[in-house]
């Protein structure tokens, strides 16, 4: 099989609307001989990124992330897990310009709308020639590679025990086996739904641009703030019950004739029509308000979505959910209420690496 | 009918009636008799409801008595005028501010009522409890929100034609209304208010909460208010109105750099709602955030209504609530996002009355007593506003009405009304032949005709009294109202539903009404009635002596020439399947004949008796309908008996058919010159079925022409007229007096001539 494989370096890479995901794979078993032939431009490459954890003012290297002593192609190494801003892409080449990245003649495979976008950059900024792929493509074989490779340590994929009750809901490992059907949920800035089949027989359910990027960009404009971390943050220490009008501020209780609980959230945003209210809250209940707004609607996007399909297990992903423990727990436990127990919320690790991953293995094993 | 155009006419005025806002005695009307009081209270608007008895004088026929022989050669029958009580619904609409004044007036109206409570519905009844109590000295009786809705929804549908629409902002009529179904379930419900429910109604008292959303009418207020800082709903949908969501929405093709191909993702399609904000560090623009957030609510409940509709197999999907009553914006992202998610397999549905649903639902509730189900009732064009755009890009005249009071009345009819059992497909029937909504030039010219034609309505109305010397007063006032009426029209073409000649027509009728003259034809009727009588036997004679084929085309030549008095304009008519017609007249007799007949005076007794007469004779049994109430110089079903007897005194074949029940006069249940075959009297489709009726005939403009010219039949059909009016001669492609005579056999029922039958 190594016979066929590309040339280091390897790079899948997938641009997304708000996030440029990178994975590399960081050979470990290279010979003697290799390290006299690997020409100083890879090496420097390699030390570069294996040697960091920040790039540049907004790159990240998520070491948690990191799979080691993987085999790939024949080769053993570490898989690394890199994330930018996609509007630093430019600065990104610009590095690759000066590196002489173009003069490593790789392949460099890329899904994701800005490998489409971006192309003609990448062709004249860099020197470098794209191989783009579709990135609902990768995002399914990323996700089944990943699950199939990852043992030891957490588990790739798990769920929420208990997810209808706040004190006894904890994390717990799940086996994706026999994973057929599957509805896989991507949130991103937009959110796509997926219905899997097999690795080869998938279809887009729907999609909604309700996604991580309304959320963030809901949380700049209602609170200043700049970022998603932030804007998590400031979710984390809110109480969206100021800003959302709930079934009991309607009814004084329950809904009893149509069986809604007096907790539920009749209209988002409902308590701000009024001008008081809209004075009484704080931009920490905004953005919890907005949090909780956005995932409730994915969720029962979502749940019909599963009753459509009538697929029971459903997986999300995605770099919305990237330390967004709120909103995972928000998902199972809307998934498990709404569906009486019938639906399964599922997450994964590397939740929104899939697609770069699945663009590498393209390099590796072209489909 | 009769038409009265003037073609010739000069001066037409298109001036502009400003004075909208009207006294509380011209909208709270009949509170002397109201009884039954109901109130749906919303964030913005009041709706109240009650019932009133209307008396209203009538026109009645009666048969002298002949034995007494002075009056036998004078007159045939005798009209006079009684007081009739019928019921009506009142339904009017106004701002909240204005429900203390309105509280007042209708204590100090309300004079004769043994009313003790009032059934309340909406989120605001519970705020004006008290004061609703104290005012009115009645008993706060809460119904539940959704029951009333559904109640209500189920009412309108049922009883109003050209109640549900389609919206489409760019057509030449945005409004698009939708026929009767005669079967109104299963249905779901949108109802957009601060939150979203989303209801499944499959029978009148079935109906499930199966889903719903919080991103509703409240988040695009709330969010809206703080993003922009601006307080009104209305405001934030004007400002929605002039803003551009891309600049704040990340594409499809910020992402892609164009198109997403593969998934057949356009560009311009929003991958990310209020993407862009998230990393353009920039000013967004008030009008752009507020475009940007009614996009992103309108696209989610769209889907998540698509979502339902597919899992539960429905494709009627009707739209309301307060995000949505009649603004053309949230109709139209509403239309859209529906459109994009089904691919036109579902349309989004509007309702014209959606504004009243919950105050309906709620009167209901309260009078199950009265069983309001079981009858048929009519909106009544007199007394209804209408449908109304309350766009703020829409002119000024329109926001300021919105601002005042909308009335909706509805008339208890006396029949029952259901579809002709003998339509091909009812639910794709469509009585009218032009839509005035979406043919400007038809409508241009139909209203100026109508406009023209005035000044002889009012003439006759008042000649039809002469011994009221108040008449002439009340047939201005009728004038004034029918103008008005005429000028909304104009305005919004779309105000009642599709316009249309019938629309007009009956529109003018009930304003007729409205103002007590019930029947200004009455004395012409009667006066051309005893006139034709008197020809009645030298004409069947005449035809008696002719041989069989020539009978046959006399019989229709008569029929026709009974309409005009001119020369009658030689063969190939306009539309002529007439050889057609007489290859099958020398087939088997037909089982059964409908027979919808038209004016009074010559056409009924010299023209629709003898045909009926030969149809008798050949063996075929015959249904005369005629309409219920007087409308123009139709023959109604009263004159028609007294008609009857009297031919049948003088015919022996007419009298057998009355004495062998082969001969059966019916009433269709409806006060129109035109003809709706989907509301029909109950009876008379129950005789339609017994009898196993195997032909249709409908002869005249009103009723061939304006209405059911392409209404297709499970049977034979016949339609004959003879078109008096130039403009529409015109656009049938002939001039004026031309005949149309259309013979048809539905497809897949040939008659034994087939082979002679081609299509028209």
């Amino acid at each position: 099989i190594s016979v066929r494989c590309s040339a280091f370096p390897w790079f899948g890479m997938d641009i997304g609307g708000t996030l440029v995901k990178l994975v590399y794979f960081e050979p470990k078993d290279i010979t003697a001989e290799e390290e006299q032939e690997e020409v100083e431009n890879l090496k420097s490459i390699r030390r570069y990124l294996t040697s960091n954890t920040a790039y540049g003012k907004t790159g990240i290297r998520d070491v948690h992330l990191e799979l080691q002593d993987l085999t790939l192609c024949g080769r053993t190494g570490n898989l690394h897990f890199i994330r930018f801003p996609t509007h630093d892409l430019p600065a990104f080449l610009q590095m690759g310009r000066n590196k002489h990245f173009s003069s490593l003649h790789t392949t460099l495979c890329a899904t994701g709308g800005g490998a489409y976008k971006f192309e003609s950059d990448f062709r004249t900024m860099a020197d470098l020639q794209l191989h783009k792929l579709d990135e609902l493509d990768c995002l399914i074989r990323g996700v089944l590679y990943i699950d199939s490779v990852v043992s030891g340590g957490p588990s790739e994929c798990y769920y929420f025990e208990n997810p209808t009750d706040p004190d006894r809901c904890i994390q717990k490992p799940y086996t994706l086996e026999n994973p057929y059907p599957l509805l896989l949920v991507n949130i991103g800035s937009g959110v796509s739904i997926l219905a899997v089949y097999s690795e080869s027989n998938y279809k887009r359910v729907t999609g909604t641009s309700l996604g991580g990027g309304t959320f963030l960009g809901l949380c700049c404009l209602l609170t200043g703030c700049s970022t998603f971390e932030e804007a998590l943050e400031m979710a984390s220490q809110g109480e969206s019950t100021r800003v959302d009008k709930l079934v009991r501020d309607i009814y004084g209780g329950d809904y009893e004739r149509f069986g809604l609980p007096g907790w539920a959230v009749a209209s988002s945003f409902g308590n701000m029509m009024s001008k008081e209210k809209r004075e009484s809250v704080s931009k920490e209940d905004l953005a919890r308000a907005t949090l909780v707004t956005i995932t409730n609607n994915i969720g029962s996007i979502t749940r019909m979505c599963a009753l459509n399909e009538n697929i029971e297990r459903v997986v999300f992903v995605g770099n919305f959910l990237r330390v967004n423990t709120l909103s995972m727990k928000l998902l199972a436990y809307a998934m498990d209420y709404w569906s009486k127990g019938q639906l399964k919320a599922l997450f994964l690790q590397h939740e929104g690496y899939f697609g770069a991953v699945g663009a590498l293995l393209e390099l590796l094993h072209p489909s | 009918m009769a038409e009265c155009v003037r073609l010739d006419s000069s001066t037409s005025s298109h001036t502009m009636d400003k004075s909208i806002t009207l006294p509380p005695d011209e909208i709270f009307r009949n509170l002397e008799n109201a009884k039954r009081f109901a109130i749906d209270i919303g964030g913005s608007l009041t709706k109240l409801a009650y019932y009133s008895t209307v008396q209203h004088k009538v026109a009645k026929v009666r048969s002298f008595d002949h034995a007494t022989k002075v009056n036998r050669e004078l007159r045939l029958y005798e009209i006079s005028v009684q007081e009739e009580v019928t019921a009506r619904l009142h339904f009017i609409k106004f701002e909240n501010a204005y429900i203390e004044t309105c509280l007042d007036f209708i204590k100090d109206h309300l004079v004769n009522t043994d009313t003790k409570v009032i059934k309340a519905t909406g989120g605001g009844a519970h705020k004006f409890k008290e004061l609703i109590e104290r005012k009115l000295g009645l008993k706060v009786d809460k119904e539940d929100e959704m029951t009333c809705l559904i109640k209500g929804c189920n009412f309108v549908l049922r009883n109003i034609p050209h109640e549900a629409f389609v919206y489409a902002k760019h057509a030449d009529s945005e409004f698009r209304f939708q026929t009767t179904q005669p079967d109104i379930f299963p249905y779901l419900l949108v109802n957009i208010g601060s939150g979203v429910s989303i209801v499944k109604v499959e029978s009148e008292d079935k109906f499930e909460r199966i889903g719903g959303s919080s991103i509703g009418g409240g988040t695009f207020w709330g969010l809206g208010a703080l993003l922009t800082k601006t307080k009104r709903f209305d405001e934030l949908l004007q400002l929605a109105s002039k803003g551009q969501h891309t600049s704040v929405d990340m594409l499809v093709k910020d992402i892609y750099g164009g198109s997403y191909g593969s998934l057949g993702l356009t560009g311009d399609l929003i991958a990310s709602s209020f993407g862009k904000s998230a990393t353009a560090d920039k000013e967004f623009s008030k009008e752009d955030m507020a475009k940007s957030l009614l996009h992103m609510i309108s696209n989610d409940i769209g889907q998540l209504a698509c979502l339902y509709a597919k899992l539960h197999n429905l494709s009627r999907v009707y739209f309301g609530g307060f995000f949505i009553r009649g603004h053309p914006v949230t109709m139209h992202t509403i239309t859209y996002s529906i459109n994009f998610f089904t691919k036109g397999e579902v349309q989004a549905l509007f309702l014209r009355h959606e504004g009243y649903l919950g105050a309906i639902g709620a009167f209901l509730k309260g009078a199950e007593e009265d069983n309001p189900n079981q009858y048929s009732w009519g909106e009544n064009y007199a007394g209804s506003s209408g449908l109304m755009s309350v766009s703020p890009d829409m002119n000024p005249m329109q926001r300021a009405r919105s601002g005042t009071f909308d009335m909706l009345e509805m008339d208890r009819l006396e029949r029952q009304l259901v579809n002709l059992p003998l339509l091909q497909d009812p639910s794709s029937y469509i009585p009218d032949t032009m839509d005035l909504t979406e043919d400007a030039l038809a409508r241009e010219y139909w209203l100026y005709c109508f406009e023209e034609a005035l000044d002889g309505v009012v003439k006759r109305a008042v000649a039809s009294q002469p011994d009221m010397p108040e008449a002439a007063q009340r047939a201005e006032k009728f004038r004034q109202k029918y103008r008005h009426k005429l000028q909304t029209l104009r305005q919004q073409p779309f105000a009642y539903g599709s316009l249309t000649v019938r629309s007009l027509l009956d529109t003018r009728e009930h304003c007729l009404n409205e103002f007590n003259f019930p029947d200004p034809y009455s004395k012409i009727k009667q006066k051309e009635n005893d006139m034709a009588l008197k020809y009645y036997q030298k004409a069947v004679k005449s035809l008696e002596e002719l041989s069989w084929e020539q009978r046959q085309f006399a019989l229709v030549r008569v029929e026709l020439m009974a309409f005009i008095s001119c020369e009658h304009p030689e063969r190939p008519w306009l539309v002529d399947s007439y050889d057609q017609w007489f290859e099958r007249l020398k087939g088997p007799p037909h089982k059964c004949a409908l027979f919808f007949v038209d004016n009074s005076g010559v056409d009924i007794i010299l023209g629709v008796m003898p045909f009926v007469r030969e149809l008798l004779s050949r063996g075929t049994e015959v249904v005369l309908a005629s309409n219920s109430g007087p409308a123009l110089n139709d023959v109604t079903n009263g004159e028609l008996q007294i008609l009857t007897e009297r031919i049948a005194a003088m015919d022996p074949v007419i009298q057998a058919g009355l004495r062998e029940d082969r001969l059966m006069l019916v009433q269709s249940g409806s006060s129109s010159p035109c003809l709706d075959l989907s509301r029909l009297d109950k009876v008379l489709a129950m005789v339609v079925r017994e009898r196993q009726t195997d032909l249709v005939i409908i002869e005249g403009m009103g009723r061939a022409i304006h209405t059911n010219y392409y209404a297709m039949l499970s049977c034979e059909s016949l339609k004959m007229a003879v078109i008096k009016n130039s403009w529409l001669a015109d656009r049938l492609g002939g001039k004026l007096f031309s005949v149309v005579f259309k013979y048809e056999v539905p497809a897949g029922k040939p008659s034994q001539h087939s082979a002679a039958l081609s299509p028209l």
